[in-house]
């Protein structure tokens, strides 16, 4: 038997200030994670030795370990170097740091299958390098990179549960207390996991209409 | 230096979670592997309404964040059925059926990647479609899906540190424990994170090992 | 025509549409042990199709095929799968098994198909390569081989298996030219040993010097058919006449392969 004040007085309220709390995590760490991805990704192919060993550092660092860790020692760890940060902040920039580097390393890609001539003709035209990367190389590679960086995207909202572990209560963590305090785990979770599926669903369709829209002739097979 | 002594004391209790970090890892990644293939064979092969069937536990299992996996399924779903695992239990099962549909989406590409004409010459010698698939198409296809297919063991393993939600004693609930005893979490959680780094490089090392080892002509990268 | 001869395969009235465009409109024609086939026609006009329906890798809408007396029921997949033991295939594209090296590519369907023993089936295969002259590339991997080596690797291959008859699919046309001649020799010999063929071919020379019976097939039926001398020389239609002028053009002087 399904009990629906559970649900509806209950349930609904928690999850809905907890799936607010999710979007706005989200839609934080989304276009910086793609900004600071960019630049880390344009450092590491471009920089000098210090500058791209630093990116490459970086990327490393934050594919190779737990976004977890990353997460506990920014809201953990840091008060004991005297920096303080608030839950939320704390787990956007945890977003934003992991995320950029799974960015920079589909844009890194990206840049390096723009053809080298690119430039060249770039340059010969009179561009600096820095205009010919901007202007000429970047929009291209960024075009190439949509597929990987949707699907960080879509990573993204999903871990963006973890912030629950850092005591930011978002969907998952509004769930979580309900499910503990009526013991209605399945129900609740469940419920939990349409949402996600719906959110992630419909974030991958107007990413997809992106795409197509971003085509253009002499791309579509290169994806 | 008063940092160093607690990290190095801290280092055994440590490296036992590292026993049970590769044993996750691993068990669920063969999980993933036996169910991840069959999904794949009949996302290609099998009649319409299995492909949907499969579909949708594919979506279902890449849709949902693993923390809400584990959520529903250690605490709701497996004790609802009488399940009672231990939390070791639970991750592997969660963990390893979440990656059968990633790794279903690899071997699918690979299947779909090989011509028709294999399985046709196959036909062409009276192979029935099993002996078909499991003699000539399996083989080339799981080949082809190595490169693909070693990106799911540094993914696995980061993800692992999530089981730290459910108490499973990983290298990461570990550190959490000397945390929160010791209070100096920064070096404990970036020790933690060097085991993580060095257990992704040598893992990556091994599995390019592998890699070579079962190269062949027309199947290299 | 070797009226005496046994009846292996009879194809009668076969039909086919992909769609609503029929490529096959009730083509019926029977082989007798030993006689070599030669199909040929415009391109794009069912003749692969026709092939693929004799050991129905394609399932024709109507119509029978009967391998020495006995009809192939398609319905059945057991009776396909020995049915198809019986009738080697050769495809345009060889169709190698890439992970396989050659003589593992001879004698996979042996063990597989037939149960045979290991140590029996590599020798098996490997005579078939011998007939073939690829002794040495045996444990080459298709990737290694060049595309007449493929396609002998492929013939020997469908050999292995102790055919009645043996289907070949335009078996050199995804060849340099430089390669045909090694492709067409091991035809022409393995014709000449016996061996039952039907020949999907643009290769005059091939088809006037190893056929018993040249078919022209157009538009889904056949124009007409008859022993080479006569389609070459005295054909009923000018059809014929014209596309067999434009493809011995085409492919080369007939009396050049002869020599060969």
């Amino acid at each position: 038997m399904i009990n629906w004040q559970f649900f509806l007085e209950i349930l609904f309220p928690a999850l809905q200030e907890g799936f607010l709390m999710t979007i706005k995590l989200v839609c934080w760490s989304i276009p910086i994670g793609l900004v600071v991805g960019i630049v880390i990704a344009v450092g590491r192919v471009y920089g000098n030795i210090i500058v791209s060993f630093f990116c490459k550092a970086y990327i490393v660092f934050f594919r190779g370990t737990p976004l977890l860790i990353q997460l506990f020692i920014l809201y953990y760890g840091l008060p004991s170097l005297g920096i303080y940060l608030s839950p939320f902040v704390a787990s956007v920039i945890g977003f934003i740091l992991c995320s950029s580097a799974y960015h920079a390393e589909y844009i890194r890609g990206a840049i390096q299958s723009v053809k080298s001539g690119q430039i060249l003709a770039a340059q010969a035209l009179g561009m600096s390098k820095i205009s010919a990367v901007l202007n000429i190389v970047l929009p291209q590679a960024l075009r190439r990179a949509i597929p990987g960086c949707s699907n960080e995207i879509i990573y993204l909202i999903k871990y963006s549960s973890l912030a629950f572990m850092v005591t930011c209560i978002e969907l998952t963590g509004a769930g979580k207390i309900v499910a503990s305090r009526y013991f209605a785990y399945t129900e609740v979770f469940l419920v939990i996991g349409v949402i996600y599926l719906a959110l992630v669903s419909l974030v991958s369709k107007l990413l997809n209409i992106l795409e197509d829209r971003l085509a253009f002739p002499g791309w579509e097979n290169k994806k | 230096m008063e940092n160093l002594m607690v990290v190095y004391e801290a280092l055994p209790f440590l490296l036992q979670g590292i026993i049970t970090t590769l044993g996750l890892v691993l068990s669920a990644l063969f999980l993933g592997f036996i169910i991840g293939v069959p999904l794949a064979i009949g996302q290609v092969f099998a009649s319409s309404w299995i492909k949907k069937i499969i579909a949708i536990y594919v979506w279902f299992f890449r849709g949902l964040p693993i923390l809400v996996l584990l959520f529903l399924f250690y605490y709701g779903l497996f004790t609802m059925i009488g399940l009672n695992l231990t939390a070791f239990m639970a991750a592997v099962l969660v963990l390893g059926l979440r990656s059968s549909a990633y790794q279903s989406q690899i071997f699918r590409g690979s299947i779909q990647s090989l011509g028709k004409g294999q399985l046709m010459a196959a036909y062409s010698l009276g192979m029935s479609k099993g002996k078909a698939i499991w003699n000539i198409i399996l083989p080339q296809a799981l080949r082809i899906s190595i490169p693909g297919w070693s990106n799911e063991y540094p993914a696995m393993l980061t993800e692992s540190a999530i089981t730290y939600a459910i108490g499973v004693m990983e290298i990461l609930t570990r550190g959490n424990f000397i945390a929160s005893r010791t209070y100096l979490p920064m070096p404990i959680y970036l020790t933690c994170a060097i085991i993580f780094l060095l257990l992704s490089y040598s893992g990556m090392k091994l599995l390019h090992l592998l890699e070579e080892k079962v190269r062949m002509p027309g199947f290299e990268k | 025509m070797p009226k005496n001869k046994e009846l292996i395969l009879q194809v009668k009235d076969i039909h086919k549409s992909f769609g609503d465009k029929e490529v096959l409109k009730g083509i019926s024609f029977e082989v007798h042990k030993g006689e070599t086939k030669v199909i040929i026609g415009p391109s794009g006009m069912g003749k692969s199709t026709l092939l693929r329906c004799i050991n129905q890798l394609t399932i024709p809408d109507k119509g029978t095929i009967w391998l020495r007396g006995q009809e192939v029921n398609h319905h059945n997949a057991r009776q396909i799968n020995q049915f198809r033991q019986k009738i080697g295939m050769v495809f345009q594209d060889f169709n190698l098994f890439d992970h396989l090296n050659a003589v593992s590519n001879v004698e996979i369907a042996l063990i597989k198909v037939k149960g045979m023993k290991k140590q029996e089936a590599r020798d098996k295969a490997m005579s078939e390569l011998q007939k073939v002259g690829l002794v040495k590339q045996a444990f080459l991997y298709p990737a290694e081989l060049s595309g007449g080596q493929k396609q002998r690797v492929s013939i020997a291959r469908a050999l292995a298996m102790d055919p009645e008859v043996m289907l070949f699919d335009e078996p050199t046309s995804a060849l340099d030219p430089e390669l045909i001649g090694e492709v067409l020799g091991v035809m022409q010999k393995l014709a000449q040993e016996g061996m039952t063929m039907v020949v999907v071919t643009h290769e005059m020379g091939f088809a006037r010097s190893v056929a018993d019976e040249i078919i022209f097939l157009e538009r889904g039926r056949i124009l007409e058919s008859g022993p080479p001398e006569k389609l070459f020389y005295q054909p009923e239609y000018e059809r014929t006449r014209k596309f067999l002028f434009k493809l011995t053009e085409l492919y080369g002087d007939i009396k050049g392969y002869h020599k060969r």
